[in-house]
């Protein structure tokens, strides 16, 4: 199997990292983004912390002597420009929008990295983990995503299809956002939603945050009985979005107890 | 000057009605003043007290705070283009209250945030008043000034970027230019003691402004302390800047605007204007503020913005009229 594949492979973007991590045979990834060792960000830290680090520079990377870089959408389209005009291929993975996505790109860096058996039973288990979750239909608990800034998400963004998949409905889906946006408090306030799905503030305060600890989503995240729950398993599209599923489905049951005892 | 006070009270009044009927969520104005003594209205009861009193209350208190800032400053320097945003007084504070949130100070000490911003702005205030000496001459004063400006807001700049939070490098644009979006009751709380402090310090400074309008050694020989007026002038001016930068950002050319403004109304008499500034502060801090939420209200549109488009053009206005003096 030693020349089967790619043999030093770096990874350049968070969400590509955790994918690689799971999928590559020993040896073959090489360094990963220093976002990866993130514990609030990245949903394999600890396991991040086996593999070399790259910020995400064409100079350092170009020295690791890759024989592939994957990168995500994101990543600085001077970076890779530059990569391959020294003759480093470069893969490029979109962000993942749904969970049908996460399956997509599962399959797809099983390709890169020619490691098709592995991600074939990466993607066996997922299934068969989200058949277990087994949300009963049942009554739909109204809940709002609400993260640094005043952004909440949509049902056509990652976030809001964990949410639709814990059988929580979407707020922002009501108010007619799609993807992710500004949401006023004031229009979060009128919404009332049932749950506030909150994101976990990073250490060492901003004011984008600030807006987390406001009065009005202390008081929307206490009615609930949510709040701060948005980790780092919900920022890439990775299996880790179905622990996501689990703890916010989690919730969803409480609430309904909650509401059948009152 | 009765009938000035009247007027301007009057409309202070009015843009705070107006400024609570304002907002994204869809209400009538009955039902949502009705909602301010009537807690029937569930959600609608929660907009109005947290979100939109605390809102209204700050414009009106870190405009006043800023207007009068601006028409002390101007008064002791007895230059018209003196004002706590252009000579760097805003951005040192600005300085002081980022350093206090990125060291933890804000989060451990209860008015650990005001107290840095204070202590940002007395700088700002002093090195200002160094530079620019005792005669406040224009070229010096807008050349320190800007200085100051640019080394603090570097600075800021620089801690902002240095921090470990990701959000907080794009924050930049909230402490250069100053919002008042979704501030609740907790930084009413924290601006008031400042403001009022600062406020009452600023107000008495009126009889010694007015007999330096004759000059300092006209003055002086009327029995006003001039090293006294000035310590004083510089903590007042801090303490009201300071408190209402750590709540809003720097907020600019209100203190130049309003002053600039109002001066003839008063007879260019100093004690009179800093009364005057301060509702005129208040009053277009409230109307930049109901602006910037009916113009782009899904963009979070900065205070500053607005601000800099009134009083850009004045200020170019203004040096055009001193250059004279300038060269």
């Amino acid at each position: 199997m030693a020349d089967a594949g790619p043999s030093r492979v770096v990874s350049m973007n968070l969400c590509t990292d955790q994918l690689a991590m799971l999928l590559a045979a020993p040896g073959q990834l090489a360094s990963v983004s220093y976002i990866a060792r993130d514990t609030r960000a990245s949903a394999m830290a600890d396991e991040a912390m086996a593999y070399p680090i790259n910020h995400g520079l064409a100079e350092e990377i170009y020295l690791l002597q890759p024989d592939l870089v994957i990168a995500g959408a994101y990543s600085t389209f001077t970076t890779t420009a530059m990569l391959r005009r020294l003759g480093v291929p470069v893969v490029v993975f979109q962000p993942a929008n749904s969970l049908s996505d996460v399956r997509d790109r599962i399959k797809k860096m099983g390709e890169v990295l020619e490691r098709e058996a592995a991600a074939a039973d990466l993607l066996a288990a997922f299934d068969r983990q989200l058949a277990a979750l087994d949300i009963e239909a049942d009554g739909r608990p109204r809940a709002a995503l609400y993260s640094a800034n005043g952004y909440t998400s949509g049902p056509a963004s990652l976030a809001g299809q964990i949410l639709e998949a814990a059988g929580l409905a979407n707020v922002a889906a009501e108010l007619g956002y799609d993807r992710s946006g500004r949401m006023p408090l004031e229009v979060l306030a009128m919404a009332d939603p049932d749950l506030l799905v909150g994101t976990t503030p990073y250490p060492r305060a901003s004011r984008s945050e600030d807006i987390l600890g406001h009065p009005v989503v202390r008081h929307l995240a206490a009615q609930g009985g949510a709040g701060q729950i948005r980790d780092a398993d919900w920022v890439c599209g990775t299996p880790h979005v179905l622990r996501a599923v689990e703890t916010l489905a989690q919730e969803r049951r409480d609430f309904l107890n909650r509401e059948r005892s009152e | 000057m009765i009938r000035l006070m009247l007027f301007l009270s009057g409309t202070v009044v009015i843009l705070f009605l107006i400024a609570l009927t304002a907002g994204p969520a869809d209400v009538s104005a009955r039902d949502s003043l009705a909602a301010l003594f009537d807690d029937s209205y569930g959600p609608l009861s929660l907009v109005m007290w947290e979100i939109r009193l605390p809102r209204a209350l700050l414009a009106v208190i870190i405009g006043a705070a800023l207007g009068l800032a601006g028409a002390a400053m101007q008064g002791y320097l007895r230059n018209p283009l003196a004002e706590p945003g252009l000579i760097g007084v805003s951005s040192s504070a600005a300085l002081g209250a980022v350093i206090a949130i990125n060291t933890g100070l804000a989060a451990s000490a209860t008015l650990g945030l005001p107290f840095a911003a204070l202590a940002g702005a007395l700088m700002g205030v002093f090195l200002v008043m160094a530079l620019a000496g005792p005669q406040g001459g224009s070229l010096t004063l807008i050349l320190a000034g800007i200085a100051i400006s640019a080394m603090a807001g570097a600075l800021t700049s620089l801690v902002l970027n240095l921090s470990p939070n990701p959000f907080a490098a794009n924050e930049i644009v909230f402490w250069m230019m100053g919002s008042l979006a979704d501030r609740s009751f907790v930084h009413v709380g924290l601006v008031l003691p400042f403001a009022v402090v600062g406020a009452v310090i600023l107000l008495s400074l009126g009889r010694g402004l007015d007999a330096l309008t004759l000059g300092e050694d006209a003055a002086q020989t009327m029995g006003v302390n001039l090293k006294r007026v000035r310590l004083w002038l510089v903590l007042g001016t801090a303490s009201v800047v300071g408190g209402a930068t750590a709540v809003a950002g720097a907020i600019g050319f209100i203190g130049l605007v309003v002053p600039h403004i109002l001066r003839p109304l008063v007879q260019g008499q100093p004690s009179r204007l800093l009364w005057a500034s301060a509702l005129g502060g208040a009053i277009m801090l409230q109307m930049a503020d109901i602006a910037v939420r009916l113009i782009l209200p899904s963009r979070d549109l900065k205070l500053g913005v607005v601000t800099a488009l009134v009083g850009a053009p004045l200020f170019l206005h203004l040096i055009y009229k001193t250059r004279k003096g300038l060269v």
